[in-house]
């Protein structure tokens, strides 16, 4: 077997002999590849130019960090900046453990009917646009909606969801969570799934009950999973949700509202400033890079699991 | 054996599930209320409020959703198809072992998921290209999904070369062999980047924001976001008297998402199992 390898290694460095048509196969995705993506990577350099149409990516002149200058001179980068982390973490503190709250329960749900139903219900709002949920939530929230007949009933003074800064950010976090947290389970329950029943039965024997079980054997088998999705989880900490910010806010919730990549819109596509926006563009994807690699860094020195 | 008797636990954790259950459904319940409401729905009830159809009537005549939908579909199905053959002639030489230069282009595939030019590149790239205003810009940005490259390498991975051994002695090409005898034992996971790319065009609408001008090709999302988010009462393709009639344009825009979000949620129960096989195998390490 191993003898085989190596024999076959030895032969594929010296010709491609045999493999001419698979190689063929690739071309269009890699054209693709190139044309789609490194294009555009290559392009990221009008960060540094004064961009035009004219011009092109090659031609337009050098203008070294100025647009970072002017980036880091500008408050308003400031603020985008902050909302990105600000809504980044939240949801990663809020969104993050109920899709693993949710998945142990719904394991334990012993009526298959229920079960069934809740999980399909729950995965259903991954397939609707943030267009269609707009819709939705701009009644769920609205003055007189449910929400705040609620907030009435209860004989609080109903909060304007949608145009008030503050409130928005409540708005923002738990229509993520209402929209991911079944999506998100399936990975957590697939796992569960995979959990070997003996260590159940043995913990039954040693007399353990239904929550030292899940506390026990469950959380613990889960750890793996887990600490990879808190890996990209965390790198996507300054990946705003472009689809569903540009959808529920407007002008009124700028001040907490407005991210990274609403404002790269707006500042790219609506006023042509394309160097400043990609430059503003290029610094988060820097950063998030960092972040992945950081956050995967982290959680090999803890334990054995990484991503890569 | 796992003892059955039903403890404080399981009502406990039976009214968390019916109760997220609720969470779940009532905005779209709502919805689905509203637009069939013929005043101002008030309170939590879920019950239309002056019953009419009027809504629908309103809704189905106006052409521009009829507009989108046909060009969504058109998308979608081009999309679909022009993907899943680029996908497969990336994904079927890259799961073979001895693939010259695997490792240097499954890193230049794989690169793209950490790293990209950003929105402004991208938009410069397909205006320099001539595509503004073409269906294509819808298409070909996004043509190979590079988490399901890697999903359908990984399925390829599984199948054993004997499968393949028979036909390459008769001399059958890679391309036969792919078509022929890879394609269809791989239908399960097929079928998942089918549903995946007919999902992601179905649901898409910033591509045609910024890259479709013609109200001919606009597609079905963008149209409802006009109606829904923007609240543009010529979108909603209202004329004087039915501006009259209609007290309030939310009926009207609950209307139009039942009516675009409908095909979604009708095959969706059944198509379900697909995307939970998908994200699963997804999930698993390399």
């Amino acid at each position: 077997m191993k003898q085989t390898l190596l024999h076959t290694k030895k032969l594929h460095y010296k010709s491609l002999k045999g493999y001419e048509q698979l190689l063929l196969m690739l071309v269009p995705g890699i054209l693709y590849y190139i044309i789609f993506h490194y294009v555009p990577i290559y392009g990221i350099i009008i960060a540094f130019k004064n961009f035009s149409f004219r011009r092109g990516f090659l031609g337009s002149p050098w203008v070294g960090l100025a647009h970072f200058r002017l980036m880091f001179d500008n408050p308003s980068f400031y603020e985008v900046f902050g909302n990105t982390l600000v809504l980044g973490l939240l949801k990663l503190v809020i969104g993050f453990p109920i899709p693993i709250l949710f998945a142990i329960l719904i394991n334990e749900i012993r009526f298959t009917k229920i079960k069934k139903t809740v999980q399909t219900v729950s995965y259903l709002p991954h397939f609707l646009s943030w267009i269609v949920l707009g819709g939705m939530f701009f009644q769920i929230f609205s003055i007189y909606g449910p929400i705040n007949e609620i907030i009435r009933f209860f004989g609080g003074e109903p909060i304007r969801f949608m145009t008030e800064p503050k409130p928005f950010r409540i708005v923002l976090v738990s229509t993520y969570v209402w929209k991911s947290m079944g999506w998100n389970s399936i990975v957590y329950l697939a796992a569960i799934t995979g959990i070997s029943p003996e260590l159940y039965e043995a913990a039954m024997i040693d007399g353990a009950n239904r929550f030292q079980r899940m506390w026990r054997i469950t959380l613990p088998s889960l750890t793996p999973v887990i600490t990879v999705m808190l890996i990209l989880a965390a790198g996507q900490i300054i990946k705003d949700d472009f689809d569903q910010i540009f959808n529920l806010y407007n002008p009124a919730v700028y001040e907490t509202a407005d991210v990274i990549s609403t404002y790269v819109y707006r500042q790219g596509l609506e006023m042509m400033n394309y160097s400043y926006a990609a430059a503003v563009d290029l610094f988060k994807n820097i950063i998030a890079l960092v972040f992945v690699f950081g956050t995967n860094r982290v959680a090999k020195s803890m334990n054995e699991y990484g991503i890569w | 054996m796992h003892v059955r008797k039903i403890g404080l636990f399981d009502i406990i954790n039976t009214a968390i599930m019916l109760g997220i259950l609720i969470i779940m459904l009532y905005p779209m319940l709502n919805v689905l209320s509203v637009s069939f409401s013929g005043v101002t729905k008030l309170g939590l009830g879920l019950l239309p409020q002056s019953f009419t159809l009027k809504n629908y009537q309103i809704v189905f005549n106006n052409k521009a959703l009829w507009i989108g939908f046909s060009n969504t579909l058109v998308r979608v199905g081009l999309g679909v198809f022009s993907t899943l053959i680029i996908t497969l002639l990336m994904a079927y030489p890259l799961s073979k072992k001895a693939l010259p230069f695997k490792k240097v282009i499954t890193f230049f595939v794989v690169f793209t998921m950490f790293f990209n030019g950003g929105l402004i590149p991208n938009y410069i790239v397909v205006r320099s290209l001539g595509l503004i205003d073409s269906r294509l810009a819808l298409i070909l940005p996004r043509l190979v999904d590079t988490f399901a490259l890697i999903v359908m390498r990984n399925f390829l991975m599984t199948i054993p070369d004997s499968l393949e051994e028979a036909a390459k002695i008769d001399g059958a090409s890679y391309f036969t062999i792919l078509f022929k005898i890879i394609v269809p034992i791989s239908i399960p996971i097929i079928a998942t980047v089918v549903l995946w790319t007919a999902v992601w065009h179905w649901n898409s609408w910033f591509d045609a924001m910024i890259y479709i001008q013609s109200q001919s090709k606009q597609v079905l999302q963008l149209i409802l976001r006009r109606i829904v988010i923007e609240g543009t009462a010529s979108a909603m393709s209202l004329s004087m008297d039915d501006a009259n009639t209609v007290a309030n344009p939310d009926m009207i825009k609950a209307t139009t998402i039942i009516v675009s979000t409908l095909p979604i949620v009708c095959s969706y129960p059944f198509l379900q199992k697909y995307f939970v096989k998908g994200i699963i195998v997804g999930s698993v390490k390399e």
